[in-house]
């Protein structure tokens, strides 16, 4: 399996303070890896930096090696919003926009200049679909959006963000707002794309990493620890803090 | 026990004194509307209401009078439609500039701008817009006289345009980061997300700022009376003409009788408008708390 992402020596600052220091870190290609660790150890910060989200806080300084694909993205050629077509998101708190369902899954095609009917309607559907949420809502697609249930604005997210047929989807804690069944929803969905796409999801919940990722990293005050694959690293993990943290000594 | 009576009767006078005092503002409005009504409708009836409304002559002091509004009416729908056509476009885009592109200090300054410009007195826009306006439409049309309806309307444009860029700024920075931020990780640019996401957000935001500003233009009297040439004519451009409130304004000095009577009626004519634009603001803004 090869890496989608490859990151060397990165480092991030907000203003004067450091947030990450030298991560490295590879993502495999097709799979689910967890960034885990306690609240503000910068992986959320580092979840945001695969697709420049972090440019829009100001102050932020980046150094190190980012690449997708072989592209340093961090580098000044690089078109932001084609980086972001090709690497969606799907944040904390459920966030279509104050729209129709149908318009809101269409968002994003159509800033990227589909304009044909029929195309957008195959591919809002097919999107649906993929997120698991098309035979909850095909018969109210032209309803507002904000109507819908926690869980299903998270699908319907998910399906936002399929409908630009990104490579990579990046999840900031996607389930921290949703209750236990609407959870288990999200987490079977991402078992399911992983075939397709990349993802890689910040979680707070150490059951959540174990039951659906492929890989894990361990944050603590803006460092990586620990990296590997999820089983190992929860069963014989090589670090004492990682231990510490995944036993639920702290954090 | 005593003590803690004594404490309640306090509170309740303060309650009732809170009371009294909001009824007053209640009652100032029930009296203006009472009195308009009794004050407006003789004159209506006198005159006849479709020869009131419709007539297309306004000579109140001739021998033979003749009391049609039809110009003031048109006049005033004109001016502000036309403060509207300029304000509204420059306004909102304003607006969208300062929630949303502006540098920090950039906003500060221009907001600090349109604060001031809000509290300009109108008479003072209007002997800008006499110096200024009048003589440059004079010279621009060749017409022996430049007070006319193009220079109310670029009169009332710049007036409304504090209302419309506040409230629509407002409405601008309340639309939840959260969608913009969906929004520009789906690859949109920033402009695309303002204009497709954030605007939409804050239609009826935006929509009460136009209301507003609308509001101001219809009962704005002062400014308009010194750059419109207040000539009853039905309104053309750059002719002279007159508003419902300057033609309230002008001749209630030496009005009597009829006429008197007639000016009330405009009044009330005036007073139904704002009533209809207070109506449909509050129509946005409930539709505001809706979303």
């Amino acid at each position: 399996m090869s890496d989608i992402i490859t990151v060397r020596d990165m480092c991030l600052w907000y203003g004067n303070h450091q947030a990450l220091s030298n991560i490295h870190i590879q993502i495999p290609e097709k799979s689910i890896t967890a960034l885990i660790g306690p609240s503000g150890c910068g992986k959320s910060t580092f979840l945001k930096s695969l697709n420049r989200m972090n440019d829009l806080v100001p102050d932020v300084r980046i150094t190190g090696d980012i690449r997708y694909k072989g592209i340093d993205i961090l580098g000044a050629s690089v078109d932001v919003n084609e980086l972001r077509r090709e690497i969606g998101m799907v944040f904390q708190k459920p966030n279509p926009f104050p729209m129709s369902i149908y318009d809101n899954v269409a968002y994003g095609p159509r800033t990227h200049g589909i304009r044909n009917r029929a195309k957008l309607d195959q591919i809002v559907e097919q999107s649906l679909r993929d997120a698991a949420i098309w035979d909850e809502v095909k018969d109210r697609l032209q309803k507002n959006a904000l109507g819908l249930s926690g869980g299903q604005q998270q699908r319907l997210c998910i399906a936002r963000a399929l409908a630009v047929k990104p490579a990579v989807l990046l999840m900031d804690e996607p389930t921290s707002a949703l209750d236990p069944i609407a959870t288990s929803k999200i987490e079977d969905l991402c078992t399911q794309l992983k075939d397709t796409y990349t993802i890689v999801m910040v979680t707070h919940n150490m059951q959540q990493a174990v039951r659906i990722s492929d890989w894990t990293a361990f944050f603590l005050l803006g460092e990586l620890i620990e990296c590997g694959d999820t089983e190992t690293m929860f069963s014989t993990p090589k670090d004492q803090r990682t231990e510490d943290y995944i036993t639920g000594r702290f954090g | 026990m005593k003590k803690f009576s004594k404490k309640n009767c306090f509170e309740g006078m303060v309650q009732g004194i809170f009371l009294l005092l909001g009824l007053v503002t209640v009652g100032c409005v029930l009296l203006v509307t009472i009195y308009l009504v009794i004050a407006g409708i003789p004159a209506i009836r006198k005159i006849g209401f479709i020869e009131f409304l419709f007539g297309r002559t306004w000579e109140s002091t001739s021998a033979e009078p003749s009391y049609g509004i039809l110009p003031f009416i048109l006049t005033s729908i004109y001016g502000t439609a036309g403060a509207v056509a300029i304000g509204v476009p420059i306004g909102f885009l304003t607006a969208v500039c300062l929630a949303k592109t502006a540098p920090k200090g950039v906003r500060k300054i221009v907001e600090s701008a349109v604060s001031l410009l809000a509290g300009i007195p109108s008479v003072v826009y209007g002997l800008t817009g006499m110096l200024v306006l009048v003589p440059g439409i004079r010279r621009l049309f060749h017409v022996p006289d430049g007070a006319s309806l193009l220079a109310a309307v670029i009169v009332l444009a710049v007036m409304i345009l504090p209302s419309i860029i506040k409230v629509s700024v407002t409405a601008l920075d309340a639309v939840p980061k959260e969608y913009e931020d969906a929004s520009l990780a789906l690859g949109a640019t920033p402009i695309e997300t303002y204009f497709r996401v954030s605007v939409p957000a804050a239609r009826s935001g935006i929509a009460a700022a136009v209301v507003l500003g609308i509001g101001r233009a219809v009962g704005e009297a002062m400014a308009v009376m010194m750059v419109s040439g207040n000539v009853a004519n039905m309104p053309g451009l750059i002719q002279s003409v007159r508003f419902l409130t300057t033609a309230v304004a002008s001749e209630m000095s030496y009005a009597s009788g009829l006429q008197r009577q007639a000016l009330f009626s405009i009044a009330l004519v005036l007073f139904l408008f704002i009533m209809l634009i207070n109506a449909s603001m509050n129509f946005f803004l409930k539709g505001r708390k809706e979303e």
